[in-house]
């Protein structure tokens, strides 16, 4: 066990970096350095930019240096928690982004209680009522799950939210809240918000993983073991529960890992959809407008909380499914 | 032993064209049994046909804009004429000249009938060197500002339905070739993976698990911004569908993985190998072939999600960008909720998307359940 801690522990560092390269990658991509950009930037504004000034720049963030070395500075600056200043705002990224990346996070864990919430009870009632009413209802709206993308069901829901009730639905808070500091208020505002893009986010991760619940524990049901325990007249929802159910979760465990990513990913697009104030609107802005350490930030954060996040949940399991702790060894 | 799909032939020859059969002619035969999968597959055949000859369906050139035509309803062709007999036509337009701001604007006019004519001439298009100015439906004699907008115009006056079938051909297309990269990456690293194994192995497993946990969409949003913005729309077209396909391979390297690692095992194999088949022989004439249907339902169960991926970023305003069509930038007009509950035609771009990619799951699904013949 230790074992595959370490494992994973090292795999995680590992995609972390990569996590940084490609961030630092898209931080250098757009021509010129950037601060060519903010010499461009300061004299759009009407300011000028000494040439001493700009080598002292260059210098400071080592631009005269071979890649890896800006590289190496900028993941230093990096974990001493320097993410250096968003252009387009004329303030530190960290305080840019703020609540925001919470707010992803919060958003994402939802959207995950939520997927297993409803793909659990779902998958069981379709296996065990194979062929009802209720499990083609459910196979349905499992397919148009699987085929609509969630930005288009945003999409949907605001427009006929808009026709029929004249409002949007869209924002995490109520208008009274916004701008106010954080009281308990606020968070009981954020927990009646948050739900519906919780939803609209879970609704894709969740008939995937119903389909997988629903064929794994119909191939559990038929074996025999099952019939002995019928045959020793344990309840139907006991015989059901006890074995079946428990040994079919396995795609419950191996799937958080990819399920978790995913739905960060698709939050970004549904919060610009939904307006929602996560750090999905801000990236894509920012990328817009080139304001590249913003965007590089970002993309960093996301990465490391995704895989962080991940890593947790990977622990978490193990200690809930002895199965796993004995597959390890 | 029963052959149900071969019920009307005389059991004798059944049980010798079953024995003779070839794996994919086994597949096929099992899949033509998925009634929901083949409709699906009618209606690929059918989107892709349409993609093949959007120009010659569009009824106006897609670029063209006019202001004065923005925001038409969409219009519907009336089949038959007062006296009953068949001759389609629509309503024609007529210009109104806004007293307050003196913009002329079209509305429709129903005291005019414009006929349709098919196979009418109109814009030149070409086609990979293809050229022609025919088109299935065109107006036989227009007036100014006359046009057929089926599903209606958008804010820049531009048709629709002209627009969608362009976009059906980009996003359609830019799915099987971001899958086909997809493809070649996943069968390389996964064959290499599984005919190697050991520590080369160990590093593309560990590989895949890395890409895999990698929050996709801020990764191609901060790859596609990257793009110059000089470059030219085909350029942007080839670098997205490669960025898509970077970071889509995974599944497609761990079904061929573990398709080599089941197969390594087989009978058959061994028999190959005792014969004194060479690797080559044995991976392409003996492997390849029992799992190629696997593959073939891998990839159309990739290439919804290729789709959607292109869509998404398009939709945000970073994959392709006008004047370049696809079903993303055609969704793009659609992001303003008022704009669209002024004009929530501009939605039925959604239309096309959901449907394709249902009917690829359906496919995908039916071809999965068929790529055991033997099963």
């Amino acid at each position: 066990m230790i074992t595959f801690l370490v494992r994973r522990f090292l795999l995680a560092i590992v995609t972390i970096w990569l996590i940084s390269v490609a961030s630092f990658v898209i931080i250098q991509l757009p021509p010129g350095d950037f601060v060519d950009t903010y010499i461009a930037q300061m004299a759009a504004s009407g300011s000028q930019v000494s040439a001493e000034a700009a080598n002292a720049m260059r210098q400071l963030y080592g631009l005269d240096r071979p890649m890896y070395v800006q590289y190496g500075k900028w993941i230093v600056r990096v974990v001493q928690g320097d993410f250096g200043e968003s252009m387009e705002w004329r303030r530190p990224v960290m305080e840019v982004i703020g609540d925001r990346l919470w707010l992803t996070l919060l958003l994402s864990f939802a959207a995950l209680i939520i997927t297993w919430g409803l793909a659990l009870p779902i998958g069981i009632y379709s296996a065990v009522r194979q062929y009802s009413f209720g499990d083609y209802a459910f196979t349905l709206l499992g397919f148009i799950g699987i085929a609509v993308p969630n930005f288009l069901l945003a999409l949907g829901i605001m427009y006929f939210s808009f026709r029929w009730f004249g409002a949007s639905v869209g924002g995490l808070f109520s208008a009274e809240y916004t701008l106010l500091p954080w009281s308990l208020g606020k968070v009981w505002d954020l927990m009646k918000h948050i739900p519906l893009p919780a939803v609209i986010l879970a609704l894709g991760g969740t008939a995937q993983l119903v389909r997988i619940m629903r064929a794994n524990l119909l191939d559990e049901l038929r074996r025999p073991y099952v019939v002995t325990a019928r045959a020793k007249g344990l309840t139907e929802r006991r015989v059901i529960l006890k074995y079946p159910v428990r040994a079919a979760l396995n795609p419950f465990a191996s799937n958080i890992a990819y399920l978790f990513p995913y739905l960060v990913s698709g939050s970004v697009i549904i919060s610009i959809v939904l307006g929602l104030p996560t750090v999905g609107p801000l990236l894509v802005e920012s990328l817009i407008s080139q304001d590249m350490f913003l965007a590089g930030t970002i993309v960093l954060l996301l990465g490391v909380l995704t895989v962080a996040g991940t890593f947790i949940s990977d622990l978490v399991l193990m200690w809930v499914d002895p199965r796993l702790r004995r597959q390890m060894d | 032993m029963r052959f149900p799909f071969l019920r009307r032939r005389s059991t004798a020859s059944a049980a010798e064209r079953y024995a003779t059969a070839t794996q994919l002619q086994l597949t096929w035969w099992r899949f033509r049994r998925h009634r929901l999968a083949m409709v699906s597959l009618v209606v690929l055949v059918l989107a892709y046909g349409m993609a093949i000859m959007a120009d010659f369906l569009t009824t106006m050139d897609p670029h063209d804009t006019n202001a004065a035509t923005s925001y038409i309803a969409p219009q519907g062709i009336h089949w038959r004429d007062d006296n009953g007999a068949f001759r389609p036509y629509i309503y024609g337009l007529k210009g109104v000249r806004d007293l307050k701001t003196f913009k002329l604007n079209y509305t429709v006019d129903t005291s005019r009938k414009v006929y349709l004519q098919f196979l009418a001439h109109n814009y030149r298009w070409s086609v990979l060197g293809f050229e022609s100015d025919l088109h299935l439906v065109g107006l036989r004699n227009p007036q100014r500002g006359d046009g057929i907008y089926l599903l209606g115009t958008d804010q820049l006056g531009r048709d629709l339905w002209s627009r969608l079938m362009v976009a059906t051909r980009v996003s359609l297309f830019i799915g099987l070739t971001g899958v086909s990269i997809s493809l070649f990456l996943g069968i390389v690293l996964g064959g290499i993976s599984a005919i190697y194994g050991g520590w080369v192995d160990l590093i593309v497993q560990r590989l895949i698990e890395v890409v895999r946990s990698l929050p996709t969409i801020p990764l191609w949003l901060g790859l596609a911004a990257a793009l110059p913005s000089s470059w030219s729309v085909t350029q942007i077209y080839f670098a997205i569908t490669i960025i898509i396909s970077l970071l889509a391979w995974t599944d497609l390297a761990r079904v061929v993985r573990g398709k080599f690692l089941s197969l390594k095992e087989e009978d058959f194999v061994l028999a190959a190998e005792l014969a004194g088949a060479s690797q080559v022989r044995i991976i392409f004439r003996h492997m390849l072939p029992s799992f190629a249907s696997h593959i073939i339902a891998a990839v159309s169960l990739a290439l919804p999600a290729m789709i959607i991926s292109e869509t998404s970023l398009s939709f945000l305003g970073l994959g392709l960008r006008p004047p370049a069509i696809s079903w993303g930038v055609l969704l793009q007009d659609a992001q303003n909720i008022q704009t669209l509950a002024l004009a929530p035609w501009l939605l039925s771009a959604a239309v096309p998307v959901i449907f394709v990619i249902l009917a690829f799951n359906f496919l995908g699904d039916g071809l999965r359940d068929a790529a055991d013949p033997y099963g």
